[in-house]
């Protein structure tokens, strides 16, 4: 059995992900699936979360956020509504997202918020800034690990 | 005998129009660029849709109960064209709505329904008082999804209300700058064969054809998901494919008008000075035959 599948992220506005990876965690509604090589067929509705994939020696990630994941036994596509990388992720502006979101919480008796909405809205900016924080940690290790060779 | 002056006069008009279909032949390569990125960079997710649905449509076991899928006979169409929204862009327009005429004649023995895309498709149909049951226009000049969300709503309304028992998309693909291919394509129901087969580019299909699907939510949740999604992603394609082509045709047409419009201001300005050259020849005629006959 080969060690590595394809995984395909996609948006309807470009391909975000085309990679050959080795394991992947995928946001699907209510949790996360892990995927190996050789997995079950699988079809699922996508949550909004982080999905993190294993090509290499080198752990990436990137947002998905709604849509549908098929996965295949050498081939994992996901059909997100939206997603990003850790390294496009505007941080400043999803944390005026959050705490715009979280202001509209604050107020819970305000009639005119469509609830929904700002729910999703609040865990979209959480998300980004969840994976924008790690890929910045893993900068910052990266380089101490790259400045302790030296 | 046309004088210096109305040759000067054609020669400035022919150079107005000239600079004016620069202009457009530049605003349409300044949006074409766009256009094009929408639709290319769709693609993925187009075919990606189409093939999860085909497979997922092969594992499933009863697919009379999803209205989507129900085969009817077909009696009431419903017929989907989308022109461009503007004219002056070679024989675009009258391309796509040629073959949706045809196609109508095609299917004369039916009811025919249309939903006119775009503002040239309106009113040719009006002109010819087709029965219209919904115009979207202005949409084409920049593809947008919500208004895509919006088309597909409407028509999978039609569609489940059985108003309408096939449907049926009818628009020009962006193939390059210099040509478009006119495409009609059945949107529902779904087709198995055709949603199969429909890509040639997709990679095979996987090994574990055979295997049944695990679901992490019940088939009939998703699939009832998945369609809309699908239906959605094929009308998005179609105005982003339309916008592509039309930008990319009128991109073409007015390239062709300058290059047309500096050949007759070559030819004028020729003419012109022939003319100029034989008054000027006729006055020196006159003053050496006025001098011999002083002299």
């Amino acid at each position: 059995m080969a060690d590595t599948f394809t995984l395909e992220v996609v948006t309807p506005a470009r391909q975000v992900v085309r990679e050959a990876v080795s394991e992947a965690q995928i946001p699907v509604r209510g949790g996360y699936i892990g995927v190996m090589p050789g997995h079950t067929p699988l079809l699922a509705e996508m949550g909004t979360g982080e999905l993190t994939y294993r090509a290499g020696n080198r752990e990436l990630s990137c947002t998905a956020m709604g849509g549908f994941v098929e996965v295949l036994a050498d081939r994992v596509i996901v059909l997100a509504d939206a997603a990003e990388l850790a390294s496009e992720i505007d941080a400043a502006r999803a944390q005026a997202a959050l705490d715009r979101a979280q202001k509209r919480f604050a107020n819970p008796n305000d009639p005119n918020v469509d609830w929904k909405r700002a729910q999703d809205a609040l865990e979209r900016a959480q998300v980004r800034l969840q994976v924008a924080a790690k890929a910045g940690s893993a900068a910052v290790n990266a380089a101490v690990t790259a400045s302790d060779h030296s | 005998m046309p004088t210096l002056l109305d040759f000067r006069r054609r020669i400035r008009s022919v150079k107005n129009t000239q600079q004016i279909t620069r202009a457009m032949k530049f605003i349409a390569a300044a949006r074409l660029r766009r256009a094009q990125e929408t639709a290319v960079s769709l693609r993925p997710y187009a075919s990606g849709i189409r093939e999860v649905l085909a497979s997922a449509m092969s594992r499933i076991e009863n697919p009379e109960q999803f209205p989507m899928l129900a085969e009817r006979p077909e009696e009431r169409i419903l017929v989907l064209v989308a022109s461009g929204e503007r004219g002056l862009c070679g024989a675009f327009n009258a391309n796509v709505l040629r073959r949706a005429f045809e196609f109508l004649r095609d299917h004369g023995d039916q009811t025919l329904e249309v939903i006119a895309i775009a503002k040239k498709s309106r009113d040719a149909f009006r002109k010819r008082s087709w029965k219209i049951v919904g115009e979207y226009v202005d949409i084409t000049t920049k593809a947008d999804l919500g208004k895509a969300v919006e088309i597909a709503a409407e028509v999978m309304k039609r569609y489940e209300a059985r108003e309408a028992d096939s449907v049926y998309l009818i628009y020009n693909e962006f193939k390059n700058v210099m040509s478009q291919t006119l495409r009609v394509e059945k949107l529902l129901p779904l087709d198995r064969a055709a949603l199969a087969t429909h890509d040639k580019n997709a990679p095979p299909a996987s090994s574990a054809d055979s295997v049944d699907y695990i679901y992490e939510q019940p088939a009939a949740e998703i699939f009832n998901k998945l369609v809309p999604r699908y239906v959605e992603m094929q009308i998005y394609r179609m105005l982003a494919e339309t916008s592509a082509a039309e930008h990319a045709a009128r991109m073409t047409a007015m390239e062709s008008a300058t290059s047309n419009a500096s050949d007759v201001i070559d030819a004028l300005t020729l003419h012109m000075n022939k003319v100029r050259q034989a008054a000027i020849t006729r006055e020196i005629i006159e003053v050496v035959s006025g001098a011999a006959s002083a002299g």
